[in-house]
C-alpha cells in the first residue's frame, strides 16, 4: 500500500503530513454551525448524532439562501443571465466534487439525491444488465442497507447470488474471507469505507488492489467515509465511490455517485426525461454523454451549490488535526464508558472513525435514547439501517454516539454524565 | 428529570423489571408476533380464549422498558377479561397513549393510566402499542407477524 492510499484510510496516519500541527480549535469551529448555539430543554445542545446527519455551517446555509435570493433558474436551457449563472455554479460545483474526490474527470462526477441513490444507480444500470443466473456480487455483513437492499434486489431480479463476508467479533472485515469469498462469478464487490454501525474503517485500498488483481470492479460506500477523512479515488483506484452531501455538513437531497468513465460510458441510462437526452424524435431517443445521461429531470441545483461550499468549508479546516481531534475524542468517551460495568462497546476496531456504539446492561438503546434526550444529549438508537449486523452481533440494537470535529470533550462529559442518570433510573 | 419520571413512572419500571405473565403458554389456542421496526423489537402474545373470555394470556420477547412494561400491564388487565372487553381497551388505549382521552375513560382503564404520560414522546408511542397490536392480531388470529409500521 502506498503510504498515501494508507493516509486515505487511517486519518492517524495524516497527521505526519500536517506542516504545523496546531490542536484543533473545535470551540471556534462551533461558532461556525448557528444550530449548535441553542438550548433543548433548557440545556445547551449535544449533538452526538453526526453519523445519522451531520449540522451545517453557516457558510452552506447562506450559499444555499443567496443561491435563492438572486441567481435561481433552471440550468442547462436557458440563455438569460440567470440561467447562465445557476448553471455555472451547478457545474462549479461538479468540479469542486471532482477536486475533493481527486477524480480525473468533472464527467466522473454524478449528482445524485444521495448514497442510496448512487447504489441504486449502479444496481440498475451496471450491475443487472450484466448479472446471469450463478453470478455472485460480493457485501459485507457490516453494510447499511442501503448498500445491501439494491444488490439483493439485483440479484432476485436476475438470479444471482449475494454473499457475505464476515467480520471479527471486533468488528472488522475479515480479509482472509474477502479473498476467499471472492471468486470466477464474481460481479461486483461493494463495500462500505467505513461502517455507520460500528465505525470500523475498511482497508479500501487493499480491498480494490485485491478485486482488480482478479478483474473484479469495486464500488466503495463512502458516506461515512469523507466527513472524516480525505479521500482520493485516483489513489484508490476504486471504480464506483458513493456519498451523501448531508453527512459531509452540507444539505439533504444532494449526494454524488464517482464512477470511472470507461465503466459509466458503457452503462445504459437509469431514468428518462429532460436534460439527459440529445435528441428525441417518435421513433429514436439519443441520450446524453456523461455525466447528463444520469441526471435525468431538473436536478438540485442548490443542493449541489450547498455541496460545494460545505467541501469549500471542509477544505478550509487542518483535516489532519480535525481527524486527530475526533479520534482523541472517541477514545475519550471509550475510556470513560469503561467505567461503567454494565456497559459493553460494540465494535473495537483497531481503525475506527468517530463512532461509539454500545449497549448496556440495565436499559434497553430505546430507553437510554429517550433519557439522554432530556438531558439534552442526542444520540441514535435502533438499528442504524443493519439488521444483518445486529443479528450477527446478537443485539437487537445498540444506542450509538457520532461524532463530529465541532464536538468537544464537554460533550462527552454531558453524555456520560447523562448516561449515569440512565443507570439510576434504570439499574 | 420530571417529564421522565412521567414516562417512567415507578410502575413502568417495576413491570419492565419485573414483568407479569413473561413466557410461554402451552395451553395457548391464540397467538401472534409483534415486530417494531424502528427499533427491532420483537414480542409475542399467546392467548388461551374459551368461551369467548381470555383465561390466560403470557407475553414473550425483548423490548425497551415501555414496551415491555406495557406488555406486562396488559396481560394483567385483559386475563379474566370477555374478548370485546379486551379489544375496547386497546381501542382506548390507544387513544390515551396518541390524542389523550376524558378523565372517564383514563379511570376505566385502571393501572393502564400510567401511560398517559407516553404521549408527550411521540417517538414512543409505538412501544406502547406494540403488545396491543400484538394481542389485537392474536385474537383475531391472523398468521401473519403484526408491525407497528
Amino acid at each position: 500500500m502506498t503510504r498515501h492510499a494508507a493516509a486515505a484510510e487511517r486519518p492517524e496516519l495524516q497527521q505526519g503530513f500536517s506542516p504545523a500541527h496546531l490542536p484543533f480549535d473545535a470551540d471556534r469551529v462551533r461558532a461556525d454551525f448557528p444550530i449548535l448555539q441553542q438550548q433543548v430543554y433548557g440545556r445547551p445542545l449535544v449533538y452526538l448524532d453526526n453519523a445519522a446527519t451531520a449540522q451545517k455551517p453557516r457558510a452552506v446555509i447562506d450559499a444555499i439562501s443567496n443561491y435563492y435570493l438572486s441567481d435561481n433558474a433552471n440550468v442547462h436551457r436557458g440563455v438569460h443571465l440567470l440561467s447562465e449563472r445557476a448553471t455555472g455554479a451547478y457545474e462549479h460545483a461538479r468540479t469542486v466534487v471532482q477536486r475533493f474526490l481527486n477524480a480525473r474527470e468533472s464527467r466522473e462526477v454524478v449528482f445524485v439525491r444521495g448514497t442510496t441513490e448512487a447504489i441504486n444507480l449502479v444496481a440498475q444500470s451496471y450491475a443487472r444488465p450484466a448479472l446471469k443466473p450463478g453470478d455472485e456480487i460480493l457485501v459485507s455483513i457490516l453494510e447499511h442497507h442501503s448498500n445491501f437492499v439494491p444488490w439483493k434486489m439485483a440479484c432476485e431480479a436476475t438470479g444471482a447470488r449475494l454473499r457475505v463476508v464476515p467480520m471479527t467479533d471486533a468488528g472488522e472485515l475479515r480479509m482472509d474471507e474477502y479473498e476467499r469469498l471472492l471468486g470466477d462469478r464474481t460481479r461486483l464487490v461493494a463495500l462500505g469505507h467505513v461502517s455507520n454501525a460500528l465505525g470500523t474503517i475498511n482497508p479500501a485500498a487493499e480491498i480494490v488492489r485485491i478485486a482488480h488483481a482478479r478483474g473484479v470492479p469495486v464500488l466503495l460506500d463512502g458516506a461515512q467515509a469523507v466527513p472524516h477523512m480525505p479521500v482520493d479515488v485516483t489513489a484508490l483506484d476504486c471504480d464506483f465511490y458513493a456519498f451523501s452531501g448531508h453527512k459531509l455538513f452540507g444539505p439533504t437531497g444532494i449526494g454524488v455517485l464517482y464512477g470511472k468513465a470507461e465503466l459509466m460510458n458503457r452503462m445504459p441510462p437509469w431514468q428518462g426525461g429532460g436534460d439527459m437526452i440529445s435528441s428525441v424524435t417518435l421513433d429514436e431517443v439519443r441520450y446524453k454523454t456523461l455525466p447528463a445521461k444520469f441526471e435525468a429531470g431538473t436536478p438540485d441545483i442548490a443542493g449541489a451549490i450547498g455541496l460545494a461550499a460545505a467541501i469549500d468549508y471542509v477544505n478550509g479546516l487542518d483535516r489532519a488535526a480535525a481527524a486527530a481531534h475526533e479520534s482523541a475524542l472517541t477514545r475519550y468517551a471509550e475510556e470513560r464508558l469503561s467505567d461503567f460495568d454494565d456497559v459493553r462497546l460494540i465494535g473495537r476496531a483497531a481503525a475506527k472513525a468517530g463512532i461509539v456504539s454500545f449497549v448496556m446492561a440495565s436499559a434497553h438503546p430505546h430507553d437510554i435514547g429517550t433519557v439522554l434526550d432530556r438531558e439534552g444529549v442526542a444520540i441514535r438508537t435502533g438499528h442504524h439501517c443493519c439488521q444483518p449486523l445486529m443479528h450477527r452481533l446478537g443485539v437487537p440494537a445498540t444506542a450509538r454516539a457520532s461524532l463530529a470535529f465541532y464536538n468537544t470533550r464537554e460533550d462527552v462529559d454531558r453524555f456520560v454524565d447523562a448516561l449515569a442518570r440512565v443507570r439510576e433510573m434504570f439499574a | 428529570m420530571s417529564d421522565l419520571r412521567e414516562l417512567y413512572q415507578e410502575v413502568i419500571l417495576d413491570h419492565h423489571k419485573r414483568p407479569r405473565n413473561f413466557g410461554s403458554l402451552p395451553e395457548a389456542n391464540h397467538h401472534a408476533e409483534g415486530y417494531n421496526p424502528l427499533c427491532g423489537d420483537r414480542l409475542t402474545v399467546q392467548v388461551d380464549v374459551e368461551d369467548g373470555l381470555i383465561k390466560d394470556v403470557a407475553f414473550d420477547g425483548a423490548g425497551c422498558a415501555i414496551s415491555r412494561a406495557s406488555a406486562s400491564l396488559m396481560t394483567d388487565a385483559v386475563k379474566g377479561k370477555p374478548v370485546e372487553e379486551a379489544e375496547r381497551m386497546f381501542e382506548e388505549f390507544r387513544q390515551m397513549v396518541t390524542s389523550g382521552v376524558a378523565d372517564a375513560v383514563e379511570e376505566g382503564l385502571g393501572k393502564l393510566v400510567v401511560f398517559c404520560g407516553v404521549r408527550e414522546f411521540p417517538s414512543r408511542v409505538k412501544c406502547a402499542s406494540l403488545a396491543w397490536h400484538t394481542l389485537h392480531a392474536a385474537l383475531e388470529s391472523k398468521d401473519e407477524p403484526v408491525s407497528t409500521e
